[in-house]
C-alpha cells in the first residue's frame, strides 16, 4: 500500500535489511553445500557467538533469563512451589488477606490463593507458547509467498494483511471466541492466531524482498535449485534474527492478550485455574480486598516483563547497528 | 499526489469490504437463535417469528445477507437492533464520548511521551535516560487492565483524585482512562522519540550547527527536533485509529458508555448489526488516519514523493 517504513510497535523493529552476512559466492551448488562447513558457518557463528557474548553481560537479559525460567518451572511443575491444593476451599476464608498461613490469602471461596496463582502459569506459558508458533507459522508462510512471488500474489495478500490490520486483535479475537461453542485453550490460542498473524507476515516478507535479487540467490537459480530449497535454505535462514526477537517479545502480548480476553468473560471458563479469570472473579472487590487483584497481576506482569527484557537484549545484541 | 490519494482511497475500498463481510460471517455464526433471545420468556407466535426472521433477513443465505446489509450501508443505514433502535442512533449517541477519551489519550501520549522521549534522547545514558527506558519496559509489561485497576485503586481509591467509574464528571473523568488507554502507546512514543533523537544527533548536520557556534538550545529545537520528530508525528497520528478500536478493554474497566463498550454488550446479546457497523466503523477510522498519516508523511519529509 506504502512504502513509507512500517515499525513495528512491539519490537520497534524497521523491516529488516541486514541478516547475518550470506556468501557472495558464486561457484556451483554443491561447492556452497560444501563451504557451509568452511567460511560461511564461521561467519554465521559469529553473529550467534558475539550476540552471546555480549547478552551474557547484559543484566537486563539475566534478569528476564532468570524470571522466565522460574515461570516455565512453575507452569510445568506448579507442586515445586506449593503442596496445598488449589482447589481445596473453605467458604468461611473468604477473601481473607495474607498471613503465615496463606501467604496470598484466600479468594472468594476461600481456596489457598497462593497456591491458585502459582497453578495459573501454565496455561498462560502455554497459550503463549501455541498463539506463537501458529502466529510464526501462518505469517512464514505466507510472508514467504507474497515476497518471494511478488506480483499479484503480493498485492492480494497485502489486501488481506491490511484487513485483518483494521482489526485490533483484543476485538477480533472478542468477537471470534464468542461465536465458538466453547472456549479452552486451543480456541483462545486459535482466536490469537487469526487475529495476530500480520506483523510476522510483514517481518518475513520484507526480509525476502530484501535478498531475493541477491548474487547467491541468483546463483542458485541458475544452477536449478527448486524454489522451495532456494526459499528454505538460502533466503528464510535472513529471517532468522528479527523473527525471533519479534516472537520473544510477542509471546509476552499474547500471554497480555490472553488475560485481557479471559479478564473480559470470553476468553477461558471456569473452572479452569488462570491469572485472568482470578482477576476477573476478583474485580468488584477492589475496594476491600484488593489482594485478589495484585497477586495474580504482578505474577502476569512479571511473565511479560521476561519476555520484553529477552526480546529486547536479543534485539540490541543482534541488530549489528547498534554495535 | 493528487493520483497517490485517489490509488490510495480506491485500495482502501476492497480492505473495507473485506473487513466488514469477515465481521459480518463470525457474527452470522453465532450460535443460538437471536429470534428467541429477543422473545425473551413469552415465546412468539410461529407467525410472528417467521415475520421477525423476514425483517432481519435471518432465512437468506450468508452472502445475500451481506449484500443487502451492504446495499443499506451505501445508503447510510445501518441497520438496526433487536430493540427497533437505529444503529446509526447508537453510534451517533457514543462516537463522541469514544472520540473524547481517544483525544484525551493521544494528548496525554504526546505531551508525556514527547517530552520524555526528547529528555532521554538529549542525554543518552545520563540517570533520567535510564529512567524512562526501565519505566517504558514496566508499563509495556503490564497488561492495560491491570494498569486500570491500579490507576483505579491508587488514584480513585486511595488519593480520591479522580473518579472511577462513568462519565458525570465531563472531560475531568477522561483523565484517568486516557491514561490508561494511552499508557501504552505513551511508552512506545517516548522510545522512538529518544532513539530518532539520540541518531540525528550524530548526524553531519548537527555536528555543522554546533561548530557554527549556535546555542545548543537552537541546535536541538529548532535543528534536530524537526527531522526526529517526523517519524513520531505519524505514528502518533495513526494511532488515532488504533486507540479508538482498542478502547473496548478500557471503556468496560472504567464504565464509559463509548462505542467498545456497545460492542462489548452487542457481542454478549448476540445483535449482529450493531457489532458489524460499529466494528466496520473502527476499521474505517483506523484505515482513514493511516492515509492522513501517509499524506502527512509526505508533506513533513521532502524527501518522500509518491508519484
Amino acid at each position: 500500500m506504502t512504502e513509507r517504513p512500517r515499525t513495528d510497535r512491539a519490537t520497534g523493529l524497521a523491516s529488516p535489511e541486514r541478516g547475518p552476512d550470506q556468501p557472495q559466492t558464486e561457484r556451483a551448488e554443491a561447492t556452497l553445500e560444501a563451504e557451509v562447513a568452511g567460511s560461511p558457518a564461521i561467519e554465521e557463528a559469529s553473529l550467534w557467538s558475539d550476540a552471546w557474548r555480549s547478552l551474557r553481560k547484559n543484566p537486563f537479559f539475566l534478569a528476564g533469563a532468570l524470571l522466565l525460567l522460574v515461570f516455565l518451572v512453575m507452569a510445568a511443575f506448579p507442586q515445586l512451589f506449593t503442596d496445598v491444593d488449589p482447589r481445596a476451599c473453605d467458604l468461611s476464608r473468604s477473601a481473607d488477606g495474607p498471613s503465615a498461613q496463606a501467604w496470598f490469602g484466600y479468594d472468594v471461596q476461600g481456596c489457598d490463593y497462593y497456591s491458585n496463582v502459582v497453578h495459573g502459569a501454565r496455561v498462560s506459558v502455554t497459550i503463549g507458547f501455541i498463539a506463537m508458533l501458529g502466529t510464526l507459522a501462518i505469517g512464514v508462510v505466507v510472508g514467504a509467498l507474497a515476497g518471494y512471488y511478488g506480483g499479484w500474489i503480493d498485492s492480494i495478500l497485502a489486501r488481506v494483511t491490511d484487513i485483518f490490520y483494521g482489526l485490533p486483535l483484543i476485538l477480533g479475537a472478542f468477537i471470534l471466541l464468542a461465536v465458538l461453542p466453547q472456549r479452552g485453550v486451543f480456541e483462545v490460542s486459535l482466536a490469537l492466531i487469526v487475529f495476530g498473524w500480520m506483523t510476522a507476515m510483514r517481518l518475513v516478507r520484507s526480509t525476502v524482498v530484501s535478498v531475493k535479487e541477491a548474487d547467491y540467490v541468483q546463483a542458485a537459480r541458475a544452477l536449478g535449485a527448486p524454489t522451495r530449497r532456494i526459499l528454505v535454505r538460502h533466503i528464510l535462514p535472513n529471517a532468522i534474527a528479527p523473527v525471533l526477537v519479534y516472537s520473544t517479545i510477542y509471546i509476552g502480548t499474547l500471554i497480555a492478550a490472553e488475560a485481557t480476553l479471559t479478564f473480559l468473560g470470553i476468553g477461558l471458563q471456569l473452572p479452569e485455574i488462570s491469572w485472568g479469570l482470578q482477576i476477573n472473579s476478583a474485580q468488584n472487590r477492589l475496594r476491600d480486598a484488593a489482594h485478589l487483584i495484585f497477586f495474580p497481576s504482578i505474577f502476569l506482569s512479571l511473565t511479560v516483563l521476561s519476555f520484553i527484557l529477552i526480546g529486547d537484549a536479543l534485539r540490541d545484541a543482534l541488530d549489528p547497528k547498534l554495535r | 499526489m493528487g493520483r497517490y490519494i485517489a490509488r490510495r482511497l480506491l485500495l482502501t475500498i476492497p480492505v473495507l469490504i473485506g473487513a466488514s463481510f469477515l465481521i459480518f460471517a463470525m457474527v452470522y455464526a453465532l450460535p443460538g437463535d437471536p429470534i428467541r433471545a429477543l422473545a425473551g420468556d413469552r415465546p412468539l407466535s410461529a407467525a410472528v417469528q417467521a415475520q421477525l426472521r423476514a425483517d432481519y433477513n435471518l432465512d437468506d443465505p450468508l452472502w445475500l445477507q451481506y449484500l443487502k446489509y451492504a446495499g443499506g450501508l451505501l445508503q447510510g443505514d445501518f441497520g438496526t437492533d433487536f430493540s427497533g433502535r437505529a444503529v446509526l442512533d447508537t453510534i451517533e449517541q457514543r462516537l463522541p464520548v469514544t472520540a473524547k477519551l481517544a483525544l484525551a489519550a493521544v494528548v496525554f501520549e504526546a505531551l508525556f511521551g514527547l517530552t520524555a522521549g526528547i529528555l532521554a534522547g538529549i542525554r543518552r545514558g545520563s540517570f533520567f535516560d535510564n529512567l524512562v527506558l526501565v519505566s517504558t519496559t514496566l508499563i509495556v509489561s503490564i497488561p492495560v487492565f491491570v494498569l486500570g485497576f491500579v490507576a483505579q485503586f491508587v488514584f480513585g481509591l486511595r488519593l480520591e483524585l479522580f473518579p472511577t467509574s462513568g462519565i458525570g464528571a465531563g472531560w475531568y473523568s477522561y483523565v484517568l482512562p486516557g491514561l490508561v488507554l494511552a499508557s501504552l502507546s505513551l511508552a512506545y512514543v517516548a522510545r522512538l522519540t529518544r532513539t530518532s533523537l539520540a541518531e540525528n544527533l550524530r548526524q553531519d548536520y548537527v555536528r555543522t550547527a554546533r561548530a557554527k557556534g549556535l546555542k545548543p538550545s537552537v541546535v536541538i529545537g529548532k535543528h534536530t527536533l524537526r527531522n526526529s520528530l517526523i517519524p513520531v508525528v505519524t505514528f502518533i497520528g495513526a494511532d488515532i485509529g488504533a486507540l479508538m478500536g482498542g478502547a473496548i478493554v478500557t471503556e468496560s474497566i472504567f464504565n464509559i458508555p463509548g462505542l467498545g463498550r456497545a460492542v462489548y454488550d452487542a457481542v454478549l446479546r448476540q445483535e449482529g448489526a450493531v457489532v458489524v457497523g460499529i466494528v466496520t466503523l473502527f476499521v474505517f477510522f483506523y484505515i482513514f488516519f493511516n492515509l492522513v498519516v501517509d499524506i502527512l508523511y509526505a508533506l513533513l519529509d521532502p524527501r518522500i514523493r509518491y508519484d
